[in-house]
């Protein structure tokens, strides 16, 4: 009987992988334990074994190709394997079957929108988030002697997530600094050595991990030119992946972006794609105020335009229009606004013209535009990766009703994570995150299109 | 650089300059190793102080490195246990059953049947012989690389398997990562995510129990590296201040990921040193030394019970495999340090000794590995029955909204009652709740 061999999931995080190389071809004997494949993974480079015995049967994927997703059958393997009958048949996870749609109306023409921060005409490159990250890092590294990177296994390892990927080659083990096991510790130094003129970008592994390091952020970094008499400033970056990744279970998943975003003092920041990452980060490094500045694991390797400017600074602050519409307004922000744009598109098909606007920054977080749209749509919907309660939805909410309340045609809707917490179990993680179905349902509610 | 105040602009600038050091291990991948620097003193040679003895008679040992089983496989010296043959056998059986159930479980995850697996590889004693020198509902505080203490204490390998591959038999139900185990019954703590946390939670359960006036002490497990966390030094300073029956075991197997020893202090002093500084009693043992490990623990054991105090004792050893099924060590060290550690490999040096003793032979050894081997993968087989990773049998839907609280508040109530009136909806005909 054969087994289907399928691309292993070589680390928690991981979605798709490359196929480096075959190590076995078609008809060979292999036993439990031999080597077959080599896979490369943004992270490293992994050996898969076979944990069957059999004959190398048809392989599906050709060694060299790229993004093969987890769980494509890579390969067949023939033979007395042991799993292939006794494992019971997984019984797959029951899809969801979208009831066939009413006649559509006519779709709605709407195109997305190019960034007004960048001049007309100018060249774009592609670029994962992930690297422009590190180009606006690197850039500014470059610019500034003063700005230096720490954390957890930012040098040596390139980072956790490979944000910092190249940076200690180029600035070398002072400006780039493996940092001892304590997120308290390196972020009490980095206040410190930016109170001592310095410009530190303090990298946490997650930022679930700065919970211990809040006390610094929020009572000695965020205070420092209060409390100084404006004597003192506390120009330093907290930067990481916020909110939830792929089955990394309840304490590795939470959004703190509500958290900072509520503390007088900081600037918080939330950039979606790579234009905004790169822009915003070099904004974040030349603050003069403290900056949180979340990122999301999960929008590392996707990949944006970027314009191919010398020096892309944008301002701290502003929202921005990621796709224009008349009839209703989705605010997001992070890794939120893909979905929301995914269900802008949906909505068009179906005759509604939906307004996405990215927060980017959370504060000071940009209620001009919020109110703008709403003063143009009359609906707002707010779809955030978080828990429901006291979140950023709940600010804009609060925003809408006190400045925009005779403007709105229907409740202001939030749309969020179930409030638990999250689970590992990938079914369970599934339904408890906000999805694209959601959001469309929620702006049809408001529009009252249910 | 750091900008001076104005009036003193100009000043000091005939005096040397400061310079910064930042820790570089001393072999990366592809050099040569030799570990001539590592000091192994001979086996039997050290002082074995009362239980009882203040923490300051210990300070010696903190620097020194406690062993027992020597290059001629026989036990010396005062911290020799004295273990009968038996107690020995069952100690290489719990070895071999950890090993292969780490072969399997990592071979598992390369097949996609779960998303995460750590091996405990050469780390074997210091949980395993360990545990075996405490009470089985002494409480355990563990970190993530003590699966073999919950092997030792008999918790089923089916259990474990099943938590590993999130399926519908995992006890935890399908919230904790692989390999966070969680046993009340094995009076083992639910392990967390977060580097050093259950540090000062294993004092502060040891302050409980000696205010309840209960008999059982807290052993706790930390990485060298998560030593830099503050909450160890707050463990570290309520263990001395209360005298706590608690037991700190610090794991010094060189490499916190990619960071080696050096990024938690490893250049300047020992981790068993630490100890000192708070006035606890401190031991640096051999950590692929069983019978080391089982001797420490039983000391430090006996004289929390004794109301003597706490310990902190550094295993010094080795992590033979990477950090986790996600991490790639050839990237950051050379693949020789595996080969020349200079304190051999756990299981091979209990096995010699067992055979120098004339009880136990290869052949015995060969058919213990076959069956270990054969029982994980049975049990493997058998938890492959309730489901691997993303074949959809887990746990049922309505689990999502239990055990966030006590009883279900309002507005979960509501939630739940809202995804179930959609989950009919969508699937109509079916169990709207699984």
């Amino acid at each position: 009987m054969a087994i289907e061999l399928k691309m292993p999931a070589l680390s928690p995080t991981m979605e798709e992988g490359t196929l480096a190389k075959w190590l076995v071809k078609e008809g060979d004997e292999v036993s439990s334990g031999d080597i077959l494949a080599e896979i490369e993974t943004d992270k490293a480079t992994m050996e898969f074994e076979s944990i069957d015995e059999g004959t190398v049967g048809q392989i599906l994927v050709a060694e060299g190709t790229e993004n093969v997703a987890v769980g494509t059958v890579i390969a067949m393997l023939d033979g007395e394997g042991e799993e292939a009958s006794a494992a019971p048949a997984p019984t797959p996870a029951t899809e969801a079957v979208p009831a066939e749609p009413a006649p559509a109306p006519a779709p709605v023409k709407s195109e997305p929108k190019q960034d007004p921060e960048i001049p007309h005409g100018t060249n774009m490159a592609t670029v994962t988030v992930r690297e422009a990250l590190r180009d606006g890092m690197a850039e500014e590294m470059r610019r500034d002697e003063r700005v230096f990177v720490m954390g957890e296994e930012v040098a040596e390892y390139q980072g956790a997530y490979k944000v910092t990927q190249g940076l200690l080659d180029e600035f070398g083990p002072k400006r780039v600094i493996d940092t001892p096991i304590t997120e308290y510790g390196f972020a009490g130094i980095g206040t410190g050595a930016a109170m001592g003129g310095l410009r530190p970008i303090v990298e946490f592994m997650t930022f679930n991990f700065a919970m211990q390091a809040i006390d610094h952020i929020i009572n000695s970094a965020a205070k420092t030119n209060y409390m100084s008499g404006g004597q003192m400033r506390c120009p330093i970056v907290f930067r990481g992946p916020n909110g939830a990744a792929s089955r990394v279970g309840a304490q590795h998943s939470q959004n703190y972006g509500p958290w900072y975003a509520s503390v007088p003092g900081l600037v918080v920041i939330a950039p979606y794609d790579s234009s905004d990452a790169k822009g915003l980060m070099k904004a974040a490094i030349r603050c003069e105020d403290p900056v949180v500045f979340l990122e999301n694991e999960l929008v590392y390797g996707r990949s944006f335009e970027l314009p191919e400017l010398d020096d892309h600074v944008l301002p701290i602050g502003k929202a921005r229009i990621m796709r224009e519409g008349s009839d209703v307004t989705i605010v997001s922000y992070s890794i939120g606004v893909g979905l929301a744009l995914e269900a802008a598109g949906e909505l068009a098909g179906e005759g509604i013209d939906a307004e996405v606007i990215d927060l980017r920054t959370l504060r000071p977080l940009d209620k001009q535009a919020v109110l703008d749209s709403l003063a143009k749509t009359n609906r707002v919907v707010i779809a955030e990766e978080g828990w429901p309660t006291c979140g950023i939805a709940s600010e804009i909410t609060a925003i809408c009703m006190e400045e925009g309340f005779d403007h709105l045609d229907a409740p202001v809707t939030r749309v969020c994570n179930e409030d638990v917490p999250l689970p590992y179990a990938a079914n369970l993680e599934k339904l408890a995150l906000i999805d694209t179905p959601r959001i469309v349902e929620a702006v049809k509610k408001v529009c009252y299109r249910a | 650089m750091a900008d001076r105040p104005e009036q003193a602009a100009g000043k000091g600038a005939n005096k040397p300059s400061l310079s910064l050091h930042v820790p570089e291990p001393t072999y990366r991948p592809g050099d040569p190793v030799d570990f001539a620097h590592i000091t192994v003193p001979a086996a039997g040679k050290q002082a074995r102080p009362d239980e009882t003895c203040d923490a300051i008679e210990t300070s010696d040992l903190c620097y020194d490195l406690v062993r027992v089983l020597g290059d001629d496989n026989k036990a010396h010296g005062p911290w020799d246990p004295k273990l009968d043959p038996d107690t020995l056998r069952t100690m290489l059986g719990h070895f071999a059953m950890v090993r292969a159930f780490d072969e399997r479980m990592f071979r598992g995850q390369r097949q996609g049947k779960t998303s995460f697996y750590m091996k405990c590889t050469g780390e074997e004693a210091t949980s395993i012989s360990a545990a075996m020198a405490l009470a089985s509902d002494d409480m355990i505080f563990p970190s993530y690389r003590q699966q073999g203490i919950l092997i030792a204490r008999g918790y089923p390998i089916v259990e474990m398997i099943n938590q590993i591959y999130s399926n519908k038999g995992d006890k935890l139900k399908g919230r904790q990562l692989p390999i966070m185990y969680s046993s009340r019954e094995h009076s083992f703590f639910s392990i967390s995510g977060n580097l050093a946390t259950q540090t000062p939670q294993a004092v502060g359960w040891a302050m409980a129990s000696a205010i309840k006036g209960d008999s059982r002490i807290a052993a706790t497990w930390v990485g060298e590296g998560s030593t830099a966390e503050g909450d160890f030094h707050s463990a570290c300073t309520f263990a001395t201040v209360y005298n706590a029956p608690v037991i700190l075991n610090v794991i010094n197997n060189q490499w916190a990921i990619s960071s080696f020893s050096g990024f938690a202090g490893a250049e300047r002093t020992t981790f068993a040193a630490r100890a000192l500084g708070y006035g606890l009693a401190g031991l640096r043992i051999d950590g692929n030394d069983p019978l080391a490990v089982y001797a420490a623990e039983k000391w430090a054991a006996d004289r929390a019970r004794a109301n003597a105090g706490p310990t902190l004792i550094e295993h010094f050893t080795y992590r033979a495999e990477g950090h986790s099924t996600s991490d790639d060590p050839s990237g950051y060290r050379s693949a020789q340090e595996r080969e020349e550690w200079p304190l051999g490999d756990p299981v091979t040096r209990l096995k010699n000794h067992l055979i120098e003793l004339g009880e136990w032979d290869e052949e015995r050894q060969a058919a213990m590995d076959l069956k270990c081997a054969e029982e994980v993968k049975a049990a493997t087989k058998e938890a492959e029955k309730n489901g691997i990773l993303g074949h959809g049998l887990h746990h049922p839907f309505r689990t999502m909204f239990q055990d966030v609280y006590e009883d279900l508040p309002w507005h979960l109530e509501e939630q739940a009652a809202q995804a179930k009136r959609e989950r009919e909806i969508k699937w109509p005909g079916e169990e709207p709740w699984s």
